[in-house]
């Protein structure tokens, strides 16, 4: 029962998104984090090593790093997620990241930019002292404009002040 | 393209020239030298001030590209554009053409004073309008004080057919000004960001319109999410971010052509820019490596100058009237807040101590306030002097910002975001507070830039 409802939810968030893209196939930005956040349960032959599904897959949601309002250091966990992160890269030397930094809602639309900016950076700088070259690591802001959790509240601003890693291969 | 006629053609006989210059001075209330606390108190002596607009005259009911039905129909069209302008800005209760009697032609100039004293009208405006031979059009404009039997000033412009609302716009101005005191605004544009999807997934567009919302035009398409535009003072070009190579970076958009170019060809992501009041130059912010300072270049593209070197967030920027200064919000303390500087980028001095975070501040174009964006928990539209002092709100809700300036620095538009579906409207509100209102729009809207009068 629950785990009908639930799949339902995720084909028609497929499909919203389906109908996006459709809409504008050129000149998108890379892929909003919306697409990424809920992975599939694991299909039967698993994704190919170095893409973004199976970055995905093997993050385990250590993929993103979270902020507290209006700072940018890397705290412990981060450190962690970031170490998880800095492996895989060196397991897989070919592929490129790009690091999307974000803000909450409750700021303004263009410091929130430089904020993400600042955000994105921070984790890059941590990878690249981890030994990841920074030629592999482009950074991008979308300040307020993708929020991930879609509530006004602490708890969905808390998992919008974030830093998303994407691998690119 | 646009004339403006000083002395009527019309009614050159019925009217001599003479009489516009015994115009009475204006009633003292209008008086608005004082500055604003005269001009908050005279807003209830405005809202009592009645104003009947009825429909524009023809001197002949002919085609024309500006109204299906003819030069008669365009004339109660021209007269509700007046209406609606000053309905909608608290400082006036007009009457409009749809219920009041129509003048004839030869009333424009000899209005039946009597007949207006009995609606309790204190002021008339009475208009033509007349098709020419070479199918542009001749637009009137009265102001007559109706107690006075005197008329208070007139002008007349001829338009092509498709800019017959801008006649209408600079008729509102003309009464507007004439009892105000004030600069006019009506006949000017704005810029801003169209958005539609979800919250998650929301389609942000480019688009303007007339500050009335009409002639609505979507500039570009969705494909890659625009934000913070701002029109250059003569209104031939768009600044404003999009991402469309995936980063954000600023363009500079050429409306004739549809033609447009990054502001600068480093690969650094660049953010709000701004132009300078005469349009020579263009503010800009970038982050090097995470660290965001502001940047000025010429319109006419060029190399850059750095204004600003802080470890912190230096963005935006607003100069002052006489291109002297630029106000800006740097978060070089701790938090965000406003700071003043040269407009070569020396001097920086913070002027916000209220508490509080200070962002987006725009120059009036009167040069004496600062609008803002004030953030306790809740984002508000405020004001402050140019040093720092006297803090005052204009708006109350859980989230407006990005206050931009009507062209005569007496309204303050700005983007109200909705708690929850994250859903922006676009709102306008006076300094005194009081008189807020929503602009219409065709879908949702943030980021408004108020452009100047129309050249």
């Amino acid at each position: 029962m629950r785990y009908q409802l639930v799949s339902t939810v995720t084909v028609a968030a497929a499909l919203a998104l389906a109908g996006c893209s459709k809409k504008a196939p050129e000149e998108l930005p890379p892929p909003p984090a919306t697409e990424t956040p809920t992975p599939p349960p694991p299909a039967a032959q698993g994704p190919v090593p170095g893409t973004q599904a199976h970055f995905v897959q093997v993050m385990n949601g250590q993929d993103t790093i979270y902020f507290d309002t209006d700072r940018y250091n890397i705290d412990s966990a981060d450190q962690v997620a970031l170490q998880q992160q800095a492996q895989y890269l060196a397991q897989y030397p070919n592929v490129r990241a790009t690091i999307e930094g974000h803000a909450d809602e409750r700021g303004t639309r263009e410091y929130n930019l430089a904020l993400g900016e600042r955000r994105a950076n921070a984790a890059k700088n941590y990878l690249v002292s981890l030994g990841v070259s920074p030629d592999r690591i482009s950074v991008v802001s979308y300040g307020k404009e993708r929020p991930k959790a879609l509530g006004s509240n602490e708890q969905a601003w808390a998992q919008n002040r974030r830093a998303v890693t994407i691998v690119l291969n | 393209m646009f004339v403006r006629i000083l002395a009527l053609l019309a009614f050159s006989l019925s009217a001599p020239a003479v009489a516009q210059e015994v115009v009475p001075p204006p009633p003292d209330v209008f008086d608005s030298e004082g500055g604003l606390e005269v001009t908050v108190t005279d807003e209830s002596a405005w809202q009592d001030l009645g104003i009947a607009i009825p429909a524009f005259a023809t001197n002949a009911n002919v085609p024309t590209p500006a109204n299906t039905q003819g030069t008669g129909a365009l004339g109660a069209e021209l007269a509700r554009v007046v209406y609606n302008d000053l309905r909608f800005n608290g400082l006036f209760k007009p009457t409009g053409p749809d219920s009041l009697p129509r003048p004839t032609y030869n009333q424009i100039t000899a209005p039946a004073f009597n007949q207006w004293a009995g609606r309790r009208a204190e002021m008339l405006v009475h208009g033509y309008v007349r098709a020419n031979e070479d199918g542009k059009l001749t637009v009137g404009c009265y102001l007559y004080d109706v107690q006075l039997q005197n008329e208070l000033v007139r002008a007349g412009w001829v338009v092509e057919p498709s800019d017959w609302r801008r006649a209408a716009h600079k008729c509102a101005d003309l009464v507007y000004s004439r009892l105000s005191g004030e600069n006019p605004f009506f006949d000017s544009k704005i810029a801003y960001i169209a958005e539609t999807g979800p919250k998650d997934a929301r389609v942000k567009r480019l688009a303007i319109m007339d500050s009335d919302g009409a002639n609505h035009r979507f500039i570009t398409a969705g494909n890659a999410t625009a934000l913070t535009p701002r029109y250059s003072p003569d209104y031939k070009k768009i600044v404003y971010l999009s991402y469309l190579d995936g980063n954000p970076r600023i363009f500079v958009y050429d409306i004739a052509s549809g033609r447009q170019q990054l502001i600068s060809q480093s690969s650094n992501p660049t953010f709000a820019p701004r132009w300078s009041p005469d349009g020579k130059w263009i503010l800009y912010s970038m982050a090097v490596a995470g660290n965001t300072d502001i940047y000025r270049v010429s319109a006419e593209g060029g190399p850059s100058t750095k204004l600003t070197d802080s470890p912190g967030i230096d963005i935006g920027g607003s100069f002052s009237p006489d291109g002297t200064r630029i106000v800006f919000e740097s978060d070089r303390s701790g938090s965000q807040q406003c700071y003043i500087m040269n407009a070569d980028g020396s001097n920086q001095r913070r002027i916000s101590f209220f508490g509080g975070r200070c962002a987006t501040p725009e120059w009036s174009p009167r040069g004496d306030l600062i609008a803002f964006t004030h953030i306790v928990g809740d984002l508000r539209v405020a004001v402050m002097n140019p040093n720092g002092g006297g803090l005052r709100y204009l708006t109350n809700s859980w989230q407006d910002e990005a206050p931009t300036w009507a062209p005569n620095g007496r309204i303050v538009q700005f983007f109200r975001t909705a708690r929850g579906s994250g859903e922006a409207s676009l709102w306008q509100v006076d300094l005194t507070g009081r008189n807020e209102r929503r602009l219409p729009t065709p879908v949702g809207a943030s980021d408004p830039a108020w452009g100047p009068v129309l050249p």
